[in-house]
C-alpha cells in the first residue's frame, strides 16, 4: 500500500545542512499525523535524518537509497 | 537555558563564518536556541555593505582549499548569510553584535546587516548564554 505523502521536500543538489533546514522548515507547516518525503543526494544525510528524527520525535517512517538518491519519509508527530 | 547554543563569533572569514551558520542552522533545525555574538573581524563581515563580499579563508585553507571554497559555492551552496537567515526562519535564532567591537570598528546599527538583531555587552550575552556551553569561532 502506499503511503499518502502530504508535503515533498526536494532537497537534491543541496549541501548539508540544506535538507534538513528545508524538511524542518515544512514541519512547520505540515498538520499532525502528515507524512513528509524527502530526497536528497547529500550522504551525510542518512544520518542527519536518523539524527533529527529522534531530536524532534517526529518517526522515521521509510528509508531508502536509489541510483544515488535518499529518500526519507517521516510523519509529523 | 541548558541546551542553547551560545557562539561567540571572533573570525570573519568565509569558512568560519559558513561553519558556524551551518551549526547554527542544525541547531534551530532540532529546537535548540542560539544565540550568537559578534566580535572583532567576524562583526565586520557582517557590515551590510560588507556582508556578501568575498572574506577569504583562514590561512590553513591554502589555495586548494579555497578552490574548493569556489566549487561548493557555484554547486549552488548558499552564503553563510543567506544560511543564517534560513535558520532564523525556522528557530529561536539570536544574533547580537559585541558593543566593545562596535566602538572598535565605528559601527552603529544601521551600518550593519538586518540579520543582526542589536547589540549587546558581554554580560548580557553570559546570561543568555546560560549555563550551556559556549563556543568560540
Amino acid at each position: 500500500m502506499a503511503l499518502e505523502i502530504a508535503i515533498r521536500v526536494d532537497a537534491r543538489n543541496l549541501s548539508c545542512p540544506m535538507p534538513i533546514v528545508k524538511t524542518a522548515q515544512a514541519f512547520k507547516t505540515a498538520a499532525a499525523g502528515a507524512l513528509v518525503e524527502v530526497v536528497a543526494t547529500d550522504p551525510g544525510s542518512v544520518k542527519d535524518f536518523e539524527a533529527w528524527s529522534k531530536a524532534t520525535g517526529n518517526p522515521l517512517v521509510e528509508s531508502g537509497v536509489e541510483g544515488g538518491v535518499y529518500r526519507f519519509v517521516l510523519r509529523k508527530k | 537555558m541548558d541546551d542553547t547554543l551560545a557562539l561567540v563569533m571572533f573570525s570573519g572569514t568565509d569558512d568560519k563564518l559558513q561553519a558556524a551558520a551551518v551549526l547554527t542552522a542544525g541547531a534551530a533545525a532540532v529546537g535548540r536556541p542560539v544565540h550568537m555574538f559578534l566580535q572583532y573581524w567576524a562583526l565586520d563581515a557582517f557590515r551590510a555593505d560588507r556582508i556578501n563580499a568575498d572574506h577569504g579563508a583562514a590561512p590553513e585553507a591554502g589555495a586548494d582549499g579555497r578552490a574548493a571554497m569556489a566549487n561548493l559555492r557555484s554547486a549552488g551552496q548558499a552564503s553563510w548569510a543567506d544560511t543564517l537567515r534560513q535558520a532564523k526562519e525556522l528557530g529561536d535564532v539570536t544574533i547580537q553584535a559585541c558593543s566593545l567591537s562596535m566602538d572598535l570598528l565605528k559601527l552603529e546599527q544601521s551600518d550593519l546587516d538586518p540579520v543582526v538583531d542589536g547589540v549587546e555587552g558581554v554580560a548580557a550575552f553570559m546570561f543568555a548564554a546560560g549555563s550551556g556551553q559556549i563556543v568560540f569561532i
